[in-house]
């Protein structure tokens, strides 16, 4: 009997119980669609990773005879060595001005796949043994360039121009997130992996009986660190450049610092939502049972026990909660679909499809459930507790008092019906208060879900606008004379060309390194600056020591006056230990900055550049890069306006849907909590409002008593959504910490008005569904009852 | 006295729709309200009175028949109209007070002296129904038969043409209640106010100009007092 009532009480809820599982259903579908897609992710990576025979360590030499790599694999805690040649070539596309560049990976000749980062075929077919000039390429680098198998493909090896056929397309885990040493951000259609023979790779790159690249296979429970020494040890009369484990691998770096950030997307956005469900079911249920309270006296004078009247609350609540979980699972699965959609053009992974697993949706749930049945378990008590006698009474009626705002005198101002408003409000201040704290919410998820566009503008306009100006910067195979400078500047349109020394290294600190880059730069350089974006101001290159960025130096321990051991990755390959002479908080990379003099002096080489900024007119543009791709030594160009329009399309789109989605579920947050609030202060109130009604009131004026209270809700949350919001910025940025950029909590003023805008909207829409139940109110039927 | 018609009804048909079941409530009834009288309608639980009441009243539209005040036709009218027609000309009191509990006495009745066209100060509608020195008291610390005559200062404070009374005694025992007819007989005299009094207590009715009594829907007698007596003279 108990449960029909539940059905009939359903009914007559019928939109506060939909606004309630619609906040549900975001919590959930969030929670389904982060956490499904870190899962999926991660359990993807994983299992490619297993199958696909991802190494451990990774090693990279100049050259290296291949008994070495047995000597390695002889060692303690190896199980297996794959040696190989693994180099950067330039790709000169006939069609394309700008040369990409590509990674050339050896492949065992005899056509069986590699022992270990074995390629797994997408298109085509593996090369035939024989025949040298047919290679692999990376999937989606033949998807963005339009590249299909049977089609040539232009390569410069060794300086010379070969051409070289696409026989299949593949994937790999070692290149999950495939990015050119040195590029800022991945280009899917700027930077291509191919597979080609090794007996061919080692011809074309006079590597015979040898190897520069090692991946090991270590035995499970070995140390890794204890095998990085010895391989280290071992590769060091080869130019080895250091060994690395998975952490230190680039692609699974990247995609460690991606997941690192979703999962932490993850774990607090959702559980916000769910805060808000439980506490908005705590409201509407504990009005709602106010409102039962002689129902229930009824019930308990008729026998029935506190359990059972508990329990048909509870049943009422988990009905909301579970048809929240059913809509949420499904926008959930959907989104998640989307995000993981989104991962797939920058995570090449084969049939990366979004799985929802059982325990993720069973938390999701769970926590729901939980949060909702604490929320309303206080209001099921405080009814449950009292004596049926006087729970059939009536509660006590309400007492008022002159608010003190009335009281200092500025009550000539208000209206009577305003003064009504004012009054409700004041009597139960904690009311109003937790509203406009669950609005605030709602607004400070919107601001949360969007500022991250807006500090991915600020980093780029200090990385890439403020920091540096160049229309173009040239990289070269190897280093050149500096007077390559003046030749690249008297090019047709070239304003201005400036020479620096770009070395890859590995900084090293005790255990501590990472790999990265040295610039040298001379104090005339205007086309970069050494931006610190905590001081503000502009440095110089030291002549003397080395000036880090502030991030490294704080990864690898160091502090201004301490040593920093730099191996140098290029050429003559030396080890050098050089001071640290100052600290810069730069926004993007983690690189270091020495006078190109110093530089060039501690390379004991001659005055040489490796990497060339131009600016030059827009109209010239063409030309320039025609006569690029055409001079010897120049290996790849990068259009400073092509790279933040990459960045752009990114970010923004991963941020994009990420608002969007957010925005969408915090609407939802306040117009549950707005709706609600009106629902059950017309419930409470029809009487007033009827009694007004035939005291004449109109329609209107009956509705701004009513709505009045909640404006005020509305205007109170939107200060404290905004601070909030801030406050949830700077958390987040607190503890995102990404190594390869430092992003602040740089919020725009378009997204606060954005966010006020949608906070507002959703005020109004609740408030006109409301308004709607006000015109048809019961006027007799009201006024005939007892109060 | 003027026998000028305030309100007219013809026909008077009000049927309710309760699920598959029609009820009917009036049964065809014809009925004036005079300027300046004191009516007072008898009848007991279920006669129909209340719902005509309501309709003189604008609060709700006939099934059938005809309503109009002075010229106007109310049973065409919109809600908003009847709104209008409630703002401005008719002031209900009910058996059970429908006080605004958040705001006092005297805001009580501002409610309506700040929405009507030609209204009495709330103080002076308090001093009529002699509450002078409960004005700023809330409801909750007022009496039955205090908040009673608030509702009563309310309802004349806009100094209605009609004002419309169901069972104004009806929760009230018997001393206060005779102490809210004596209010509603003094506005009734002082101000001219046309008044109608639901009542199903018999006694009340000698205190009318006219007393009609409804019985299952219609009309059954209308009968004119010569003297009216007291309400301080009526015992029941």
């Amino acid at each position: 009997m108990l449960d029909r009532k539940l059905l009939r009480n359903l009914r007559t809820l019928v939109g506060q119980v939909v606004t309630i599982a619609l906040v549900v259903a975001a919590g959930i579908a969030n929670y389904v669609a982060l956490q499904g897609t870190w899962h999926t992710l991660n359990e993807s990576r994983d299992q490619y990773y297993e199958q696909e025979r991802f190494g451990d360590v990774f090693a990279a030499c100049t050259r290296a005879p291949l008994s070495v790599a047995d000597r390695i694999e002889a060692l303690d805690g190896v199980a297996r060595v794959y040696p190989r040649v693994s180099e950067i070539v330039s790709l000169p596309f006939d069609d394309d001005p700008e040369p990409s560049a590509g990674q050339v990976v050896g492949i065992p000749s005899d056509g069986d796949p590699p022992p270990l980062n074995d390629v797994v075929l997408q298109r085509g077919r593996w090369p035939e043994p024989g025949r040298a000039d047919e290679v692999m390429i990376l999937d989606n680098f033949a998807t963005a360039r339009g590249i299909a198998p049977g089609d040539p493909l232009p390569v410069i090896l060794n300086g010379s121009r070969r051409e070289l056929r696409v026989v299949g397309t593949g994937l790999s885990p070692e290149f999950i997130f495939a990015m050119e040493p040195g590029a800022a951000v991945p280009e899917p259609d700027a930077f291509a992996i191919i597979w080609m023979f090794e007996d061919a790779a080692r011809a074309g790159f006079q590597m015979e009986g040898a190897f520069d690249d090692l991946v090991i296979q270590l035995q499970p429970g070995a140390s890794e660190a204890q095998v990085i020494d010895a391989v280290d040890r071992i590769l060091e009369p080869y130019g080895g450049f250091g060994a690395v484990g998975r952490d230190q691998q680039m692609s699974n770096y990247f995609l460690d610092e991606e997941l690192g950030q979703l999962e932490q997307m993850a774990t607090v956005v959702p559980f916000i939502f769910l805060a808000v469900a439980a506490f908005l079911l705590n409201i509407v249920l504990s009005r709602l049972i106010r409102l039962q309270r002689p129902q229930i006296a009824a019930l308990k004078a008729l026998g029935y026990d506190d359990r059972a009247i508990g329990l048909h609350f509870l049943k009422l609540v988990t009905f909301v909660v579970l048809v929240g979980a059913a809509i949420g699972l499904g926008i959930g699965v959907w989104i998640g679909g989307a995000f993981v959609e989104l991962y797939t053009q920058y995570f090449h992974m084969p049939d990366l499809r979004f799985r929802l697993t059982l325990d993720v949706a069973l938390v999701g749930v769970a926590v729901s459930l939980a949060a909702a049945v604490i929320g309303s378990m206080v209001a099921v008590r405080s009814v449950i507790r009292l004596p049926p006698a006087e729970a059939m009474r009536p509660p006590p009626p309400p007492q008022y008092t002159r608010t003190l705002i009335e009281r200092i005198g500025i009550t000539r101002l208000f209206g009577t019906s305003a003064r009504m408003v004012l009054r409700e409000i004041t009597r139960r201040p904690m009311r109003t208060f937790l509203s406009a704290l669950g609005i605030s919410m709602a607004l400070a998820i919107m601001i949360a879900g969007r500022f991250g566009m807006d500090a991915f503008e600020h980093l780029i306009d200090e990385a890439f606008q403020t920091a540096m100006t160049e229309d173009l910067a040239v990289t070269f195979v190897r280093p050149m004379p500096r007077r390559i400078v003046r030749e690249l500047e008297h090019l047709p349109g070239v304003n201005r060309a400036e020479g620096l020394r770009m070395v890859p290294v590995r900084f090293e600190n005790g255990h501590r390194h990472r790999d990265s880059m040295m610039l040298g730069m001379h104090d005339g350089v205007t086309m970069r600056t050494l931006f610190d974006q905590t001081t503000g101001e502009a440095r110089r290159a030291p002549r003397e020591g080395i000036l880090l960025n502030s991030k490294l130096a704080e990864i690898l321990g160091l502090r201004v006056g301490d040593d920093v051991t730099v191996h140098v990755r290029e050429g003559q390959r030396g080890v050098h230990r050089v001071p640290v002479a100052g600290l810069i908080d730069e926004a993007y990379g983690l690189q270091g900055y020495m006078h190109i003099d110093a530089l060039n002096r501690l390379l004991r080489e001659g005055r040489v550049v490796s990497y060339v900024l131009m600016d030059y007119d827009p109209r010239y543009e063409g030309e320039v890069l025609a006569r690029l791709r055409d001079m010897r030594g120049v290996q790849s160009t990068f259009s400073r306006m092509a790279l933040i329009g990459r960045v752009r399309a990114q970010t923004g789109e991963t941020w994009g849907a990420m608002s969007f989605i957010l925005t969408l579920f915090a609407a939802t947050i306040a117009i549950g909590v707005v709706y609600n609030n009106a629902r059950v202060a017309l419930s409470m109130r029809s009487r007033d409002l009827a009694s007004l009604r035939v005291l004449g009131f109109t329609r209107g004026e009956i509705s701004a008593v009513l709505l009045g209270e909640l404006a005020v809700q509305v205007l109170l949350a939107i200060p404290l959504g905004l601070l909030f919001g801030t406050l949830m910025a700077e958390g987040i940025m607190a503890t995102a910490d990404p190594e390869r950029y430092r992003m602040q909590a740089v919020i725009s003023s378009q997204t606060y008005a954005f966010a006020t805008a949608v906070t507002l909207a959703s005020g109004l829409v609740s408030a006109l569904l409301v308004r709607r139940k006000l015109y048809h109110l019961d006027l007799i039927g009201v006024l005939k009852t007892r109060e | 006295m003027s026998s000028e018609r305030v309100i007219h009804a013809e026909g008077v048909t009000k049927v309710y729709q309760m699920g598959e079941v029609e009820v009917p409530a009036l049964r065809g009834v014809d009925i004036d309200l005079l300027e300046g009288e004191l009516m007072v309608l008898l009848g007991a639980s279920g006669s129909g009175k209340s719902t005509l009441l309501n309709i003189l009243g604008g609060l709700d539209i006939p099934t059938a028949g005809r309503v109009l005040y002075r010229d106007w036709e109310l049973t065409e009218a919109e809600d908003a109209e009847l709104t209008s027609y409630r703002r401005q000309h008719v002031g209900f009191v009910f058996q059970f007070y429908n006080l605004i509990p958040s705001l006092t006495a005297a805001e009580n009745v501002a409610l309506v002296t700040e929405i009507a066209d030609d209204p009495l100060d709330p103080k002076d509608a308090l001093d009529l129904v002699g509450l002078k020195e409960r004005v700023d008291h809330f409801p909750a610390q007022l009496s039955g038969g205090e908040q009673q005559r608030v509702a009563i200062a309310r309802a004349v404070a806009k100094q209605p043409d009609v004002l419309m009374c169901d069972e104004p005694t009806g929760a009230l025992d018997f001393r206060t209640g005779k102490l809210v007819l004596e209010v509603l007989e003094r506005v009734n005299r002082e101000l001219g106010t046309t008044t109608a009094v639901i009542t199903h207590n018999v006694p009340i009715a000698s205190m009318a100009d006219r007393v009609v009594t409804l019985a299952d829907g219609r009309i059954a007698t209308i009968t004119h007092n010569d003297t009216k007596v007291s309400p301080s003279e009526i015992t029941w």
